[in-house]
């Protein structure tokens, strides 16, 4: 597809003006959902398509499917979850806002997949147009054949969108992580098999369940296959969601959002749970997971932040992790005190007032909390903070050392 | 119990509060960061000490840590 044209696949349809697609449009659109397909077909297909999650893990979603499916007994429960609760991603809300019901007809593909009879979608609650346009969605759907449906609104909240987080509210109202084993595909909603899965993902699969495994694959770059869905922050003329064919270079992307590379310090991938990358080594880097994966770092909810070259990359961080030590859920030693202990320090760097072991500090609480919660929230945040120490080096020595920021007139960063 | 697949001690991080009783118990084994949180290895407990490792999860005031087989699917 050449440079200059939008891709437009999960996102064809009606312009994003803020209004849902209705349901008789949707069928007009795309046709009626097949559903006589068996659910082997469709895994196989979702398996060939090498579609991979979107909510961050970016596990493969056919593999997912199959692994519950192949559980042997009980009814499973569907999750489509759209809790976003990383702050600078904007995909779900979007797709949610606009195409309800791409996503329920891939919660339902999903729920004839695996052997679900309830699906549950779970929604960020200060997503009000998505909340609206899912709601109403599901009522143009009332004489549809399919399992029950029912919104849940999330709880504002970073970690709320978690999976076992979000098993955890759907059951008992409360959107904290729980410890794993047991994983919610084995005991989850209403201690069932249950699915957790992106509302991205869904709306894929439910393209690939209508137009196979090739038409997702005939789109992407460079060897890359398929499109997704990306969040662009930061310094840049159209910030927001836009759909691209993966294998696309991060610079085409930004370029292509009037951003440049001159004007931009540094970028941070994947989401706060990523990592920041120096932009000269990310310009040319195509936005593909597998790629990303094997340069260390991670498509993740294709969150994709610019930082000004006007922005001190010391203060974004010391903001980051503040709001990564404050979105905590508190179960957790390592985190809560390590996360804490991080944040504290990187704010009195930035203020200029470290102290003469904070850096120190830094890199031991960094590689201790990794693997210690009982979610990944440490380990993300973590990963972030040790990517900060070598991309931005040379500021937080400065900082350090002189007690000032080395960027003259550098903005006040508010990124959370 | 049989030790004939090799065991590990892992920390149930909801439960666990930095007693820190475990490491006080097995210092060479358990380190405690800090806060008294422990720092667990991730290798398995040789057997001549799984007896000593036995008696610190039986000595955490909130059942926090846990002597299990080592999972084959390599979740953590």
């Amino acid at each position: 597809m050449p440079t200059d044209q939008p891709v437009r696949r999960l996102l064809s349809g009606p312009p994003l003006d803020g209004r849902p697609e209705r349901f008789g449009d949707h069928v007009a659109r795309l046709g009626p959902l097949p559903r006589r397909i068996g659910p082997t077909e469709v895994i196989a297909a979702l398996e060939a398509s090498g579609l991979l999650g979107r909510g961050g893990a970016g596990f493969g979603v056919g593999p997912k499917w199959r692994a519950l499916a192949e559980r042997g007994r009980g009814t499973a429960v569907v999750v489509a979850n759209g809790a976003e609760g990383e702050v600078a991603s904007a995909k779900d809300r979007v797709l949610m806002a606009h195409r309800p019901h791409l996503v329920i007809d891939g919660a339902i593909v999903a729920a004839e997949a695996v052997g679900a009879d309830e699906i549950v979608l779970y929604v960020g609650g200060e997503h009000e147009a998505a909340i609206k346009a899912m709601s109403r969605a599901i009522l143009e759907r009332s004489g549809e054949s399919r399992p029950p449906i029912r919104v849940v609104a999330a709880p504002i909240g970073y970690i709320a969108g978690e999976a076992s987080a979000a098993v955890h509210y759907i059951n008992e109202r409360d959107a904290r992580p729980t410890t794993t084993p047991p994983r919610v595909s084995a005991h989850g909603v209403e201690s069932r098999p249950t699915l957790v899965q992106n509302v991205e993902s869904l709306g894929y699969a439910a393209l690939i369940a209508r137009f196979g495994e090739s038409w997702y694959r005939a789109a992407g770059r460079r060897g890359s296959r398929g499109t997704a869905l990306i969040t662009l922050s930061g310094v840049v003329a159209q910030d927001g969601v836009h759909e691209i064919e993966l294998g696309s270079t991060l610079g085409e992307v930004a370029i292509a959002a009037g951003a440049t590379m001159e004007r931009t310090r540094a970028v941070v991938l994947g989401g706060f749970f990523g990592t920041w990358a120096d932009t000269r080594d990310v310009w040319d880097l195509p936005l593909d997971p597998l790629v990303m994966r094997d340069r260390g770092l991670t498509f993740g909810c294709g969150m994709i932040g610019l930082l000004s070259t006007h922005a001190c990359g010391v203060a974004a961080t010391a903001s980051i992790m503040a709001f990564m030590a404050r979105e905590s859920a508190g179960q957790c030693g390592p985190c809560v005190f390590g996360l804490g202990a991080i944040a504290s320090a990187t704010a009195r760097i930035a203020t200029g007032r470290a102290g003469a072991d904070d850096l120190d500090g830094i890199a031991r609480w960094t590689s201790q909390i990794v693997g210690r919660g009982a979610c990944r929230h440490p380990d993300g945040a973590a990963g972030l903070m040790a990517s900060a120490l070598e991309v931005h080096r040379d500021e937080f020595e400065h900082h350090v050392r002189h007690g000032r920021c080395p960027i003259p007139g550098a903005a006040k960063v508010d990124v959370a | 119990m049989s030790p004939e697949r090799p065991l590990r001690l892992r920390v149930n991080w909801i439960r666990c509060d930095g007693y820190g009783l475990c490491g006080d118990l097995l210092p060479d084994l358990i380190g405690l960061d800090e806060w008294r949180y422990p720092m667990v290895p991730k290798a398995p407990i040789e057997r001549g000490r799984l007896d000593e490792a036995q008696r610190a999860v039986d000595c955490c005031p909130m059942a926090a840590l846990i002597l299990e087989p080592i999972p084959r699917d390599g979740r953590r």
